[in-house]
């Protein structure tokens, strides 16, 4: 297999805060293989977003990465220097952010913010960038961009603001996108029209894309592979068939079994009991022991350390030695 | 765009109408003018002369629309003490005033804003905590004691600068300037940072504040994941959001600066509009007084007009909504 674009390696991401030092990530690992998108799930909290941060070295103070390494295509980026990874910013990673109504800077025409990202990465000259913005806008799919590229941002949907924002993180053909929740401040017919978006532009481009929502349903649409994460660990990750349709970790069997379905079986949906433990109250051994249905002595003292089952890779002491058929 | 601009000019035309009627009354509650004019022994018979020739007799309503329709000419009668007309006093002594406000508005934003601007950016360092302090001790202390103190450093003690005056001036036509010769110009330095020292510590705490705001903002995270340099986010992207509120306070904080005058042309003798206006004051002057309180209240008028304009061409969001809305 070749070098993956985005390879993470146990990464810790810890916030210093007046009652100690919070452990936001906790060991988590995950490689993005050219092309592939990966849909990163789980709830409000489980560190998916410091996850993409991280990534692209936003992480704000008191926040930092205080171990682990993030690999671009080969080469180390959660130690460069700041101009450094300032320059890896945009033009070899492009973020998308979750509410395209505040992502864009008001004063501005959208116009002149792709153009100057665009000259800030690449040697383009003036004539030249605004070209390359009104093809940008005609690949997101906004009409009649020669028009409006000097729009400002208020004259813009929220959806059209949304593929602006996709302009401007794709600007420098960067080969890898952070989406963080891209969809989730958009109305559910817009929100099919960005995935696509995503999806098509990551196939034309052969883009790694890390994909950051807690709606199943797009992962399902979108992800090539699919990582659950839960209070600052992957509790699973493999191929997107795989876990949705057999998930093994009992967290993601239940965020699975949370999902309605469109065959109208009087079924109630399944609910995980309880809520994610705070940062500052991590319960020992496996972090969702208190929620699930299977824990044993084992859960409450010594956590799981993800291992590889079939595609598919789970930490959770139910599969540690159990043979893979008596799995129910 | 224009029927924005045409309703906010109403707008001021009555508010002009209403701050008229207050300094047409000064001449009605504010003691018998005719008493100002004649000694005491005047007589009866020459007082309803005098009365007479000045109109006091006539219908409190003829009195008011001669007075604002003389107003709205810039002739605002007679001073008592001068016997000159007001407007000429005015103007006379419009340039000094001006040039003080103007020169110390300049420098309450150009310091205000660097000072702002660094106290936000290098909030931990110990020269933005020093300028946060220095901003408390400038919004604190008074106007009076901040010139007589710069007065008893640089003149007294140091005779660095002369203490009153405005010093030599230049004549171009009708306008005087003091900006033209090193004494005018020394004479200027210490009056226009008395004047605006309030002004700069207010615009640098609130360039501080919004900028600090702003840096927090979705789309300046956007901006950093963009790769944008730091220079462009913050002096390009970061800024221009900041000086929108900073423009508001500006520009009302001007009328404040040529009110405020009043103080500082007293403590350093500077021949302006508020010195005159003091001297009004202490001679039961009534047409200085109510002319000054027009003039004042004009200038006041005429900023917020133009600094509404003003918004609309930094906010496009402003623009749209007002051309809707017109």
């Amino acid at each position: 297999m070749t070098e993956p674009v985005l390879s993470v390696r146990d990464l810790h991401v810890e916030f210093a805060s007046r009652r100690g030092t919070l452990r936001a990530i906790d060991g988590v690992s995950f490689d993005i293989a050219k092309g592939e998108v990966l849909g990163v799930v789980g709830e409000s909290g489980a560190g998916k977003s410091v996850t993409g941060l991280s990534v692209i070295g936003l992480i704000d103070p008191p926040g930092r990465i205080a171990g682990g390494e993030i690999h671009l295509a080969g080469l180390r980026i959660d130690n460069l220097p700041p101009e450094e990874m300032r320059r890896i910013r945009g033009k070899r990673i492009g973020m998308i952010f979750q509410d395209p109504l505040t992502s864009l800077n008001p004063l501005y025409k959208v116009g002149d913010q792709i153009v100057e990202t665009i000259r800030t990465h690449l040697n383009l000259s003036e004539s030249a960038a605004r070209r390359r913005a009104i093809d940008l806008l005609a690949e997101v799919g906004i009409p009649a961009p020669e028009k409006r590229i000097d729009g400002y941002p208020h004259e813009f949907s929220g959806g059209m603001r949304q593929r602006v924002v996709i302009a401007l993180a794709i600007c420098a053909e960067p080969e890898l996108i952070i989406a963080d929740e891209p969809t989730t401040a958009l109305d559910v017919s817009v929100q099919a029209q960005i995935i696509s978006l995503i999806k098509r532009l990551g196939r034309d481009h052969g883009t790694a894309v890390m994909l950051v929502t807690h709606d199943m349903g797009v992962i399902a649409e979108t992800s090539d592979r699919v990582a659950v994460m839960y209070a600052g660990r992957v509790a699973e990750i493999g191929p997107v068939q795989d876990v949705v349709k057999n998930p093994l970790h009992p967290y993601a069997k239940g965020l699975m079994g949370a999902i309605p379905t469109l065959a109208g079986e009087d079924k109630r949906l399944v609910q995980i009991p309880g809520s994610m433990p705070r940062l500052s109250a991590i319960p020992r051994g496996c972090s969702f022991n208190p929620r699930c249905a299977f824990a044993f002595d084992r859960c409450r003292v010594e956590r799981p350390e993800p291992l590889p089952r079939g595609a598919q890779s789970v930490a959770c002491h139910l599969y540690d030695d159990v043979p893979a058929e008596s799995v129910a | 765009m224009l029927a924005f601009t045409l309703r906010r000019a109403v707008q001021a035309i009555g508010v002009m109408f209403a701050v008229g009627i207050i300094a047409f009354s000064m001449f009605r509650f504010a003691g018998d003018p005719v008493n100002q004019i004649v000694s005491i022994d005047t007589s009866a018979a020459e007082r309803a002369i005098v009365r007479k020739s000045l109109g006091l007799d006539d219908p409190v309503p003829v009195q008011f629309v001669r007075y604002f329709a003389d107003a709205a000419q810039f002739k605002f009668g007679v001073s008592y003490q001068f016997r000159q007309p007001v407007a000429a006093l005015l103007m006379e002594r419009m340039p000094a005033t001006l040039e003080l406000a103007i020169c110390a508005t300049v420098f309450a934003m150009v310091f205000g804003i660097l000072m702002g601007v660094y106290s936000a950016l290098k909030r931990d360092t110990v020269l933005a905590k020093l300028f946060q302090a220095v901003s408390l001790i400038g919004i604190s202390l008074p106007t009076f004691l901040i010139g007589i103190l710069l007065i008893y450093l640089f003149a007294v003690t140091l005779g660095w600068l002369p203490s009153f005056g405005r010093g030599e001036v230049v004549k171009l036509g009708w306008w005087t300037t003091g900006l033209l010769t090193v004494s005018g110009l020394k004479a200027l330095i210490m009056p226009a940072i008395t004047l605006g020292l309030f002004q700069m510590t207010l615009i640098m705490r609130l360039v501080r504040a919004e900028m600090l705001e702003v840096l927090r903002t979705d789309y300046i995270r956007f901006a950093r994941a963009r790769g944008l340099t730091t220079r462009a986010i913050h002096f390009g992207h970061a800024l221009k959001n900041t000086l929108i509120p900073v423009i508001t306070v500006a520009g009302l904080q001007f009328g404040s600066v040529i009110a405020f005058s009043i103080i500082t042309e007293t403590v350093f003798q500077w021949p302006g509009m508020g010195l005159l206006f003091v001297q009004a004051v202490q001679n039961v002057d009534i047409p200085i007084m109510a002319a000054y309180l027009l003039m004042v209240s004009l200038i006041f008028v005429t900023i917020n007009l133009v600094v509404d304009i003003l918004y609309t061409v930094v906010d496009p969001r402003l623009r749209s909504t007002v051309g809707r809305a017109a």
